[in-house]
């Protein structure tokens, strides 16, 4: 049973990913203007000359790209590209390979979420906690009750008001960029402070914009538990009102906030993207961004395929690694 | 809604008009036992009147570009300012907030239809359907929603309006709705009422739209206002973007376009204020309806609130 189940899981992964990339390959393919076409005519007219040969262009440029080719043909093609990671060129920066811009910008996203994520996950899951727990003052949880609303307002919306405030009005933190303009990233004592100093506003408008998230999840969660014939035991037993909160209470709550955490994980190369865009932080979502404006559709399909792919492993590895957290799941499954 | 007093409904059925008098108080007395819902509502009523009464105190032509002169502070000509490209921001909010509510609105509405005749015949159906439905609709919620629209509407750039918009968003808005809609109907489906109407020989229509439909009318209210939330989510990201609706202002094309020219480093604050502070109430007022639809739905988190 539990062999069946795990291999029914990593299909259901194997089920995700072909999908994602079969609808990169067809959702192009469905638009009735081509890609390269309509890339090299912008290029033209960015330049300013009539480009006679454009025809003969494309030509080329199709046979390189195999898209001369029948359709079946592509998409094994496509496919097996896809699995290896070949994306291709930029159109853009043309000599420069899709997937090393990829590389070079995921560690800034995956730097700057991870960081976001796992703080507002901390402050809102305590939060939360303390805001089902009898014997904590009204004054806290009015102001939490505050920070919750707050999560009905996209992040990139409030990081615009944040920089707003602390980039242009106070001039107290730096307006755009994940280093200073004219400085080569290096590992050194300064320049982490740099980065620290330029990812605080990025990193506080996720934080704000989350914590609200994780405080309602725990909170429920704590009502229920608080129910369970084992607190009413606890508390006959004589253990200590902090006992029963962290040893007994929080523990049992925190399982569906795991889940979520791991979710969450996953979701950060998507996430992102308008957060990045708004302080023009050098990740995914600026590169994206950038792609979608110049039309560099290798790009667009790169990261979207890199993003489902993350996703995916994620919830894969969750899925698996669930069992150990919960013992309950072991028998059930 | 069954709670608006009909003034000609009086004159020809005076009963009539008492039960719906009698139904409007009890709605108030709901309302004031459940804040959250009225509170919710007031936001989005008002929010709806600046489409619906704005049109009254400003040229709406001025939310086109050129139209006025460009990169003016509010001042009693333009009470909200104009933007780099000569748009009146007062005119922009009038026609470009009812356009960013309509892209919610259809793509809630596609989303829960689909979602619910999904849910449906997933939850009442079982076996194989169930399991294909099922499969596919958490497959998909496991794809980044934003990354797949990216694809789908970087693909038909610059041809977009407001009706494509919807229907691209409402591509990934019923997933969340067929999960819930399906798992009630599965709850529903063994209660004894139920039970009691397949004995008695009611067809499955019937007992879908008799016995099931009206007790799970809270809960398709709460998918609706959930997808109508996230539809406006998905469209304003895709927007703030560029891959938007290139002519018509809604507000997450004039966040674009804040973007864009810099508004925020020169100052503009004007600009990118209203549009923010908008989508903002619109947000809190969609979340306070929800959170009064889950108490009308499930009096027992009333405990929670305290």
């Amino acid at each position: 049973m539990r062999t069946r189940s795990i291999v029914k899981r990593v299909g259901l992964f194997f089920l995700v990913i072909w999908g994602a990339a079969t609808v990169n390959f067809v959702i192009p393919r469905l638009s009735p203007s081509d890609p390269i076409r309509s890339r090299l005519s912008a290029m033209a007219v960015q330049s300013g000359f009539v480009q006679t040969g454009i025809e003969e262009m494309v030509k080329a440029y199709q046979a390189k790209f195999g898209l001369d080719q029948p359709l079946y043909v592509q998409y094994f093609r496509y496919l097996k590209d896809m699995f290896t990671f070949n994306f291709g060129y930029s159109l853009s920066l043309y000599p420069a390979q899709v997937l090393d811009l990829i590389l070079n910008a995921l560690p800034w996203t995956i730097g700057l979420l991870t960081m976001a994520t796992l703080i507002a996950f901390l402050i809102g899951t305590i939060t939360g906690a303390l805001m089902a727990w009898p014997g904590v003052p009204q004054l806290f949880k009015s102001v939490a009750s505050i920070f919750l609303t707050m999560s009905a307002i996209p992040y990139y919306l409030l990081g615009l008001m944040l920089l707003y405030l602390f980039g242009f009005v106070w001039k107290v933190l730096p307006l755009y960029g994940g280093y200073p303009a004219g400085t080569v990233p290096s590992v050194s004592l300064p320049f982490i402070g740099t980065i620290i100093r330029h990812s605080i506003l990025p990193a506080l408008s996720i934080v704000l914009a989350e914590m609200g998230f994780w405080a309602i999840g725990m909170r429920s969660m704590m009502v229920t538990t608080e129910g369970e014939d084992y607190m009413v035991f606890a508390e006959a037993r004589g253990l200590r009102k902090r006992t029963i909160f962290s040893g007994y209470a929080l523990r049992n709550a925190m399982l569906p906030q795991y889940t979520s955490l791991a979710l969450s994980l996953g979701r950060i190369v998507s996430g992102s993207v308008l957060v990045e865009v708004i302080f023009a932080y050098p990740g995914i979502g600026t590169l994206l961004y950038t792609a979608i404006k110049g039309s560099d559709y290798f790009i667009i399909y790169g990261v979207v395929f890199m993003v489902i792919l993350t996703l995916g492993v994620t919830t894969l590895l969750l899925d698996l690694l669930y069992p150990l957290l919960d013992p309950r799941i072991r028998q059930g499954a | 809604m069954g709670t608006l007093v009909g003034s000609p409904q009086q004159e020809i059925a005076p009963r009539e008009a008492s039960v719906n008098r009698e139904r409007l108080m009890n709605f108030g007395s709901y309302i004031r036992r459940n804040p959250a819902l009225g509170f919710g509502l007031f936001i989005i009523i008002l929010l709806l009147l600046i489409g619906i009464i704005g049109p009254l105190f400003v040229d709406t032509e001025r939310s086109a570009p050129a139209s006025v002169l460009p990169d003016q502070p509010p001042s009693r000509e333009f009470p909200l300012g104009t933007d780099d490209q000569g748009r009146d921001l007062f005119a922009v909010v009038v026609v470009g907030l009812p356009l960013t509510m309509r892209v919610g609105f259809i793509a809630g509405i596609v989303g829960l239809g689909i979602g619910t005749i999904l849910g449906f015949t997933a939850g009442y159906l079982g076996g194989m359907t169930d399991t294909i439905i099922r499969t596919l609709a958490d497959v998909l919620l496991t794809v980044p929603g934003l990354v797949v629209l990216i694809t789908f509407a970087s693909t038909v750039k610059g041809t977009i309006g407001i009706g494509t918009m919807a229907l691209i968003v409402a591509s990934l808005a019923w997933m969340w709705p067929t999960r819930t809609i399906r798992s009630q109907v599965l709850s529903l489906r063994e209660r004894g009422y139920v039970q009691l109407a397949k004995i008695s020989g009611m067809s499955t229509p019937e007992i879908i739209f008799y016995e099931l439909v009206p007790n799970l009318l809270p809960y398709l209210a709460g998918s609706f206002v959930g997808a109508v939330g996230s539809a406006v989510l998905a469209s304003i990201g895709l927007e703030a973007l560029g891959l938007g609706p290139q002519n018509e202002p809604t507000m997450g094309m004039t966040i674009y376009w804040a973007i864009s020219f810099n508004a925020l480093i020169r100052g503009l604050w004007w600009w990118w204020l209203t549009p923010i502070a908008l989508l903002v109430l619109l947000f809190v007022g969609l979340m306070f309806i929800s959170l009064g639809l889950d108490e009308l739905a499930n009096p027992r988190t009333r405990r929670t609130n305290s």
